[in-house]
């Protein structure tokens, strides 16, 4: 078994892991990314709308092309890519290892950066498990970067913007759309979004759920039902549609396994989507020299996953002694400030204030690991 | 169905093909696409069945994670379909269950 050592080793080379690839690397660290998948940018380039906020988180620029520009920056940047690389475990010291064209590495590097993103949430009911019932961000993966349609008349389950933004692009696609399904009262995502799908006749069915998808060998129907006081089902009230697909959009959770196997603390927060490590400021887990972002630490988005990336590389670098306390302290403040703009309005508020608690529940810990 | 035009996207490359085997039967797959696509695109929706129960699986989160859609691919059962691409001449079938080693056939 080989043995490689490096300044930074970063999971993931997605919107976070190559953000603080960049980071670290034109700050001078030896830098190695690792990913299991043929391609980078994780699910940047299924991302085929424009993006949100303000000019300086690229709004306007759709999703593929923030991950042209980043590729390429990394790349400039002199950071190691490896693709088509495993990382199956991490020791309490943080070595990782990793199976990388069929062989076995020890990766020991000063500082690792686990930006392992987020997998989508599972929903059951009768026939949940049948071929043709799929996550939303699955059906995005087929039609976008693979080019194949799962299916000709879908339903959606779930309206936040994820569901809104896949219904958008199925359309986009080809497929049609026969109805956007929510259990809340109202809609999860943005107005602009569900605007969309309205304006393109897709009828938007709020307090209701699916009651269960029909079909031997695969999706060939779906029943959904009113659901009143407590998501209880209103008898009587189903209705039936002709569906050869249903996409489930019910959130995602944080990849978070390699962090368990190091002996991080976690906290329980379901803004972010589930358990979550405690990080400081500096994007550093209770193991010291361990740092995590993107969805890793709370699901969010794009934008968000890659100021956490920035933050994660420059703390990563100025703890490596590249960066002077100064130089960081500059980056830092102006990262935090974009991230904080991100996190602010009607619909960042909730995850504004979760990630205030998982950082007080970080200082809470240091605090009593001082006593 | 393939996604062939796209109102944002370039027009898709269809030039580069290759052929994959389903069960003997023989599919034409995009150069470079993993096996999931090429099969859904040939209509192909059950990829394995479950242990117990014998119920059919298929894609559900298409990245590698939930492993519902591994099958036998060249003789190696437990393979994910939508993250391995196809290869000239490569052997796909449905798995039973855990499925087992395939002592690979003539090709």
């Amino acid at each position: 078994m080989k043995t490689i050592q490096t300044d930074v080793a970063i999971v993931g080379a997605g919107s976070a892991g190559l953000s603080a690839a960049y980071q670290a690397a034109t700050a001078g660290a030896d830098v190695l990314v690792i990913d299991e998948n043929r391609l980078p940018g994780g699910q940047l380039f299924k991302q085929i709308h424009k993006f949100f906020g303000s000019r300086e988180h690229q709004a306007g620029t759709r999703g593929y092309r923030i991950g042209q520009e980043l590729l390429s920056r990394v790349e400039k940047s002199g950071a190691r890519v490896w693709l088509n690389t495993l990382v199956y475990g991490m020791e309490k010291d943080c070595s990782l290892g990793v199976i990388h064209n069929g062989e076995h590495y020890v990766v020991r590097a000063k500082k690792v950066i686990v930006a392992a993103g987020a997998k989508e949430n599972y929903m059951a009911f009768p026939g949940s498990t049948l071929p043709g019932v799929m996550g939303a961000g699955a059906a995005q993966t087929m039609i976008n970067v693979n080019r194949v349609l799962p299916g000709e008349r879908i339903l959606m389950l779930g309206s936040g913007n994820v569901g809104l933004i896949v219904s958008y692009q199925l359309m986009q696609a080809g497929a049609e759309v026969v109805a956007l399904v929510e259990g809340a009262p109202r809609i999860g995502g943005y107005g602009v979004h569900a605007g969309k799908i309205r304006r393109a006749g897709v009828p938007i069915y709020t307090s209701h759920t699916i009651k269960r998808v029909l079909g031997t060998n695969a999706v060939e129907g779906v029943e959904i039902v009113e659901v009143g006081p407590g998501f209880v089902p209103i008898p009587g009230t189903e209705k039936k549609f002709d569906v050869d697909t249903v996409c489930l959009a019910v959130g995602l959770n944080p990849m978070t396994e390699l962090i368990w196997m190091a002996g991080c603390a976690f906290c329980f927060l379901p803004a972010f989507g589930g358990h979550v490590p405690l990080h400081d400021s500096n994007m550093e887990t209770t193991v010291s020299g361990l740092y995590v972002a993107g969805d890793v630490t709370g699901v969010e988005e794009a934008s968000s996953a890659m100021e956490e990336g920035n933050l994660a590389g420059v703390a990563a670098a100025e703890s490596l002694g590249l960066l002077s306390p100064e130089q960081a302290a500059e980056k830092k403040a102006e990262i935090t400030a974009r991230l904080n703009t991100l996190r602010s309005g009607m619909f960042g508020e909730r995850r504004r204030t979760a990630k205030e608690q998982q950082l007080n529940s970080m200082k809470h810990y240091r605090a009593k690991e001082a006593e | 169905m393939r996604v062939v035009e796209h109102p944002i996207l370039d027009q898709l490359d269809t030039s580069g093909t290759v052929t994959i085997y389903y069960n003997d039967q023989p599919i034409e797959a995009l150069e470079g696409e993993p096996i999931a696509s090429a099969l859904m695109n040939a209509g192909i929706r059950a990829f394995r069945t479950t242990a117990k129960r014998h119920e059919p699986r298929g894609i559900f989160c298409a990245i590698g994670r939930c492993t519902d859609c591994m099958m036998i691919v060249d003789g190696v059962p437990n393979t994910r379909t939508c993250v391995t691409v196809v290869r000239d001449g490569m052997h796909v079938r449905t798995q039973d269950g855990l499925g087992s080693f395939e002592r690979q056939g003539a090709e």
